[in-house]
Parts: C-alpha cells; sequence; structure tokens
C-alpha cells in the first residue's frame, strides 16, 4: 500500500535530528530517488528538482526511522497473531522503519532456506524492511550451532535463540567463538531458567502481596555475567537483548570498560513501566523479563541517556485474548509495541529523563550500527527511511485502532503526547497520519 | 641384496617420543636415510636384515589401518620379527594399566615398541616404564605424532627441493590435530614458514604462540602459500559441536579448486589420511595433478624403515 509514488519529497521547515552526525537544528530535508539528498537550511528556498512534494513541517521534527531490533512476528508458523504484512502497518504507524523479526518461529529460522523464505515473505508483503535474525543454536535447543555462516550470507543479520537462553556454557563458548570468524552478533535473552522456575513477575514485596511467584533479579545478572566471561575467552560480538535491572547496568558497565564487544538494549516495556503498572493482575503487563521496580526503570532510562544501554527495542510480542484472558500466572507474557514504542517513549522526553536526540540514537542509530545496516542516520546518501515526528500532539490510544493482529497493548486507553505522523520507506511515504 | 645404506646415520636418542628436541641435523639424517629407503623399496628385492634378530611389538591401543599397516611392513623390510597387538585383543580392554602392560613387555624383551594411545603424553609414560627397548610415538592424542611430520618432510622436500624458505598452510582441526603439533614443530626447526588456517573453534587458544600465523579464512591463509596441508575432521566433532554441519565446513574450510587457486599457481596439496572428501577436501583437488597424497603414503614405509635403522643403531649389542 503505497501512498505516494517515488516523487522527490521535501520535508520543509522542520527540526532535523540526526543522532549519527549529532545534528539538531531547523532545516529542510530532500529525498530523492529513494536516497536522503541533503539536510540542511534553505534546500527549499533554493529551489527544488520539478515535481517535488512539499511537505511543509514547521513544529515538527524529521529523524532517521527507527530501527527494531526485537520483534516477533508471527511467520511462519503462527500468522494468527502476526504476519510481515499486519507487522509492517504497525511498524509504520509507529515510525519503524526496519523490523528485525526474530527466529522463535515454527519451524525456527535456523537454516539458510527459512531466511530466504522469511525475506521473500517480506519483501512481497510488508511495507517497511524487514530483516531476520537467526537461531544460535538448531531448533533453538540450546544443544548444537546453527550455520552461523552460510545464515549471515543468507541475510541473517544477528544470531539469537529468542526469549530463551542458551543454558550450556560450552554450548555458548562454541558459538561466540565461531560466531567471531564471521563478525556475526550472538544476541542474548539473559535469564537463567531454573532461576525463573514457576515465577511470573518481579521477586519482591509486590509479588509476595499479589500471591504471585517471582522471578529474582539474579537471574538476570548470573546469565549476564557468564556471558561476559564467555565473550572475554571467545572475543566475539555480544549483545544483551533485553535487560531490566540496575545490577545488569554494573555487569555492562565493567565489560566495556574492559574494552569487550559487549552492548546491551531494554524495552520500551522496562523504561517506561515498572511492577506496580500491573495492578489488580493486569496480564498485558506480564513481559518476559519481568517488569522490575521503579528504581530500576529509572537506572534503565539514565543509562539509555548516557549510553550505556545502546538500545531500546519494542520486543513486540502479540498474544491472542486467548492467551492473555487467563489468570495472570497462567496468562502468555509479551505485549505488543511496533506502534506505540516511540509515543510511550515520548513521555520520558516531555518528562526530561531523555533527549530526543539520544532516544533517537538507541531507536534508530545504535541499532544500525550494531547490525550493520545502513539506515539510523539522515547523512546524504542514506536510504530514504526517514520519519516525521509531531512531539507535541495528544492522542489517545484506542486499541481496536492498532494495526497489530493482537491488541496486547500495555497502554491501552492511556493518553500519549506526540507521535509519528509521517512514515517514508526507501523515499516512498507508507504511513501518514490524519 | 643386503648392501648397507651408504648413510651411517644414529639417532643419537633411545626413543622417537616426538619432533620437539630433534636438532635440524637429526631431522635432516633421517630424511637422508629415508631416501635411501625410497630407493629400496621401488626394487624387486626390497628386503635388509639390520633389524634382523630383533623383536618389534606395534601397540595400538587407538586403531589405525595405515600407519600400523606402514610400521609393520617397514619392520618386516628391515628383517625384524613383527608382532601387532591392538586394543581389541589386548588386556587394556580387561582394564590392565598402562603401567601393568609396561610390566608385561619388559617380560617380553622387544627391541622396539611402536605405540599409539589416545591420551597425549601416554606413550612417553609407557616409555619410561620399560627396560632396554626403544620406543617410537605413533600418535599419542592430540600432542604428537612424528613419522608422520617425518614423512610430510620427505614429500616436501622430494617435490620441492628444500623445506628451507616455504611457506606451509595447514588447515583444518588443529585443536586436536597431533599431526599439526609435530609438522609445526619440524617445518619450523627446517625454516619453513607456517600458517594455520581453522575456525576459531578448531584452534588451540593462544595458537598465535606456536611460531606461526593464524588465519581464519581460506582467502587470506592460502594466499601465496607452497603447500597446502589438509587435516582430518573426526566425524564426532561435525555436526554442531565445533562446527555447524558438513556443508557450512565444506563451504568455508574445505580445499576446491577455488580455494586452492588463492596459493600458488605451483602449490602442492597434502593429507595424512584418511580422508573425508566432500568434508575438508574435494574429490577433484585430492586426486588432482597438484596432490601428493599418494606419495605420501610411499614415504610413509621409508621414513620409519629410517627411523627404525636409526635407533636400532642405538640398541644394546648392535
Amino acid at each position: 500500500m503505497m501512498l505516494s509514488d517515488r516523487r522527490p519529497i521535501l520535508l520543509a521547515n522542520a527540526r532535523i535530528v540526526d543522532p549519527s552526525r549529532n545534528i539538531d537544528m531547523p532545516g529542510d530535508l530532500l529525498i530523492a530517488e529513494g536516497m536522503v539528498r541533503d539536510a540542511k537550511r534553505g534546500i527549499g528556498a533554493a529551489g527544488v528538482p520539478e515535481g517535488t512534494d512539499v511537505i511543509d513541517c514547521r513544529g515538527k521534527l524529521v529523524g532517521p526511522g527507527l530501527i527494531d531490533m526485537r520483534a516477533f512476528i508471527g511467520e511462519p508458523g503462527a500468522a494468527s497473531r502476526e504476519t510481515f504484512a499486519s507487522a509492517s502497518q504497525a511498524a509504520a504507524a509507529g515510525g519503524v522503519t526496519t523490523i528485525i523479526c526474530q527466529p522463535d518461529t515454527s519451524p525456527a529460522i535456523d537454516d539458510p532456506a527459512t531466511v530466504d523464505f522469511v525475506l521473500r515473505r517480506a519483501r512481497d508483503t510488508a511495507i517497511v524492511h524487514v530483516h531476520p535474525m537467526a537461531a544460535i543454536t538448531k531448533g533453538l535447543e540450546g544443544k548444537e550451532m546453527t550455520e552461523i555462516g552460510l545464515l549471515k550470507a543468507a541475510g541473517a543479520v544477528a544470531f539469537t535463540d529468542g526469549d530463551k537462553s542458551v543454558t550450556n556454557a560450552q554450548v555458548m563458548r562454541r558459538a561466540l567463538t565461531y560466531a567471531g570468524d564471521f563478525d556475526a552478533l550472538i544476541v542474548h535473552h539473559t535469564e537463567d531458567p531454573n532461576l525463573i522456575g514457576d515465577g511470573v513477575m518481579n521477586e519482591g514485596e509486590f509479588a509476595a502481596r499479589l500471591g504471585l511467584l517471582g522471578i529474582p533479579r539474579a537471574a538476570e545478572t548470573i546469565m549476564l555475567e557468564r556471558d561476559i566471561r564467555l565473550v572475554a575467552l571467545s572475543g566475539g560480538r555480544y549483545h544483551a537483548a533485553s535487560i531490566t535491572c540496575a545490577e545488569s547496568l554494573d555487569v555492562v558497565r565493567r565489560a566495556k570498560q574492559e574494552g569487550l564487544h559487549v552492548t546491551a538494549a531494554a524495552s520500551i516495556n522496562h523504561v517506561t513501566l515498572n511492577e506496580n503498572d500491573i495492578g489488580a493482575y493486569r496480564t498485558f503487563l506480564k513481559v518476559s523479563p519481568p517488569l522490575r521496580a521503579e528504581s530500576d526503570r529509572k537506572g534503565l532510562i539514565e543509562a539509555v541517556a548516557e549510553g550505556l544501554v545502546d538500545v531500546i527495542m519494542s520486543d513486540h510480542n502479540p498474544q491472542d485474548v486467548e492467551t492473555k484472558r487467563l489468570p495472570f500466572a497462567e496468562a502468555s507474557p509479551g505485549a505488543i509495541g511496533l506502534e506505540t514504542m516511540l509515543s510511550a517513549a515520548l513521555r520520558l522526553v516531555h518528562n526530561g529523563e531523555i533527549t530526543l536526540m539520544a532516544l533517537l540514537r538507541a531507536m534508530s542509530t545504535r541499532p544500525a550500527e550494531l547490525l550493520g545496516l545502513p539506515g539510523g542516520t539522515l547523512r546524504p546518501g542514506a536510504p530514504a527511511d526517514v520519519i516525521v515526528i509531531d512531539p507535541d500532539l495528544p492522542w489517545v490510544l484506542e486499541p481496536a485502532e492498532l494495526k497489530s493482529k493482537c491488541k496486547n497493548t500495555p497502554f491501552d486507553e492511556a493518553r500519549l503526547t506526540g507521535r509519528v505522523v509521517r512514515t517514508i520507506v526507501g523515499g516512498r511515504t507508507v504511513y501518514e497520519y490524519v | 641384496m643386503n648392501i648397507a645404506p651408504k648413510s651411517s646415520f644414529v639417532l643419537s636418542r633411545r626413543h622417537l617420543l616426538g619432533i620437539e628436541g630433534l636438532s635440524r641435523a637429526d631431522i635432516v639424517g633421517l630424511l637422508d636415510l629415508a631416501e635411501e629407503f625410497v630407493e629400496l623399496n621401488r626394487q624387486v628385492e626390497k628386503k635388509r636384515a639390520s633389524l634382523r634378530g630383533r623383536t618389534q611389538i606395534n601397540l595400538f591401543f587407538e586403531v589405525s589401518t595405515r600407519t600400523q599397516s606402514s610400521f609393520e611392513l617397514a619392520g618386516k623390510r628391515l628383517g625384524a620379527d613383527v608382532m601387532n597387538m591392538s586394543t581389541s585383543s589386548s588386556s587394556m580392554r580387561k582394564g590392565e594399566t598402562l603401567i601393568d602392560t609396561a610390566i608385561t613387555l619388559n617380560a617380553m624383551h622387544p627391541d622396539i615398541l611402536v605405540v599409539r594411545h589416545h591420551a597425549s603424553g601416554a606413550v612417553a609414560l609407557l616409555a619410561s616404564k620399560l627396560d632396554g627397548c626403544s620406543v617410537i610415538n605413533a600418535g599419542d592424542g592430540a600432542h604428537e605424532h612424528p613419522t608422520q611430520a617425518l614423512l610430510d618432510a620427505l614429500t616436501i622436500r622430494r617435490n620441492k627441493g628444500r623445506i628451507e624458505g616455504l611457506t606451509v598452510a595447514i588447515c583444518g582441526d588443529i585443536l586436536h590435530s597431533r599431526v599439526a603439533r609435530s609438522n609445526i614443530i619440524l617445518l619450523n626447526q627446517m625454516g619453513a614458514r607456517v600458517r594455520v588456517v581453522a575456525p576459531s573453534t578448531l584452534l588451540p587458544p593462544g595458537a598465535e604462540r606456536f611460531g606461526v600465523e593464524v588465519a581464519r579464512d581460506m582467502r587470506e591463509g592460502l594466499s601465496g602459500v607452497d603447500i597446502v596441508m589438509m587435516l582430518r575432521l573426526q566425524r564426532e566433532r561435525m555436526n554442531g559441536s565445533y562446527i555447524p554441519s558438513v556443508s557450512e565446513y565444506f563451504n568455508y574450510w574445505g580445499l576446491d579448486e577455488k580455494k586452492l587457486s588463492y596459493a600458488k599457481a605451483d602449490a602442492l596439496v597434502m593429507h595424512p589420511g584418511p580422508m573425508n572428501r566432500g568434508v575438508e577436501i574435494d574429490s577433484i583437488v585430492a586426486d588432482g595433478a597438484q596432490s601428493l597424497i599418494r606419495e605420501q603414503v610411499e614415504m610413509g614405509v621409508a621414513v620409519r624403515m629410517a627411523v627404525l635403522e636409526a635407533l636400532s643403531r642405538n640398541l644394546p649389542n648392535a
């Protein structure tokens, strides 16, 4: 569904924010032939090519499109939860121009043929870019490493076992070592499954009051610490997929100080919500890893602001009504986020917790750098994956209007300020808020 | 036709437990002696009497066809009485310790013992408990396989006229390979430049400190080399433990014509055998004009005769 052809576009009179070059200035941005041509003051005044679509962006921001490093799409195997088509509609409406889909599908994305299927299917049905991560281990079983070289050559941008941890340290060590030969990024969910046990939310007073079994922060830090030791042994590139607590920040900080190739992400849920938001057993706030305390949330967003945590991702995980309308302990974890991550994060900007520059860096520039993708920048010559944000537009999130097939958003009925009003992918406008 | 060899080289040690510790003169002496046996082995009358009356026991704790038969043939051609003991027939199966085996063997008064064992250091341990006989290491774990390195050196020298100054790439499972270790030591001792090429999971940590260049990529690793030495990949290491799969291994590290083209135009290909065709080496290359693989087997017998002869000159009453 293309809203416009590939005529040149001039985004005029905008505030241009490009974290890749630390640029935050008023100006115009010219797009032609699918690329950013220029971004500076007075392009419009100097005259633009004939037929250019001139869009007045007064009072609005123009930035690089978001690259969401962690989204579950139901293809192959769970198209009732989400398809590339529906996910990409949600993404476009949320300013996400590149989705990095996860390999914990059915079958898992663990061989080059499945990578090929995903890429072809996304090319035919999605309106934003889609790149898959492939599995670290065959069948996500944590036993035997996948064909990392051939998978990368087929188009896998990183390797992860989705929301499963590779518990066998020897398997993890060899995967990190082997991946290093191909400069492949290992992305790991850091939670010790034995310490999770039957836990369903953050371990602590609140869980105790609700009568729910808790998951200690140590389930995360132990696995993360182990991984860092293995990275030191193997020298591979490692990315902690979703960290949630203040203790993990110390681990990441130390690893970075030691010069290891370690990066980390936090989900939009963990930087905007805390365990108290679960309230009266709201299952849409059951996520994995679990929401932590407010002090953890604050620590995480501060860490994003200073660049210690590199990435904010949506952790988009569509769940049917049947898997959510259940007692809290029995409900599946997961929340959708492609469409809402930017608006939710703009709250933090309005509260003064993070600058827009730092936010876009964590949602666009850093993911592009870690994954070796060409986006995440407004540099002339870069692909024209560009978003226009109205930072002050008030709106109410109506779940029924969400484009995802599933509506399990923790922000239902939330009053939000600011959103994407135009999303451009490869020079074409794929979404416009009207 | 029992003329003495021209070379009167004596290996001034009782055992050959590894290449480690051999001088350049030792290596050259053995190779020169082996050259004479190459000639002998190509004649109708191949038999000599230098080991007549001697008993050679081949004690193989790990199955081997080519090394064991090569040693057997070498001993027989030199006139020794050769006995083969393998694990399936030995009391090691019944739980006898290595030291008890040594005591038993001592009672049989062998003159030369050829030993292969799956544990690194086991051959040296056995040698330290034996009186009066010479021990030849036919491969101990991932430690050393000295006669393989010597036969490889002989093959290289006969085809290139020298070893010094050549660049040799050893490719594949370096981590578990005794062939690689012995070859690295020998080639360094002889003044060759050695490069190892393997995925990082099959490289021993600290390989850079072995006096070799390390490459993870065949294009980089084979560029400008004179000799490409491929190693066997054990089946149990193929699927997901050290490498993901046979197809990925062959794609990135298997020697095919394309990868061989990165080496010098006159580069020669070697493999200690037995080969996994389509895993570490393509049949077209293994059987091609640049392959020395069959010649290596021939050199094996000659080198082992040279080692037996040179050590026997040291034996008591010799």
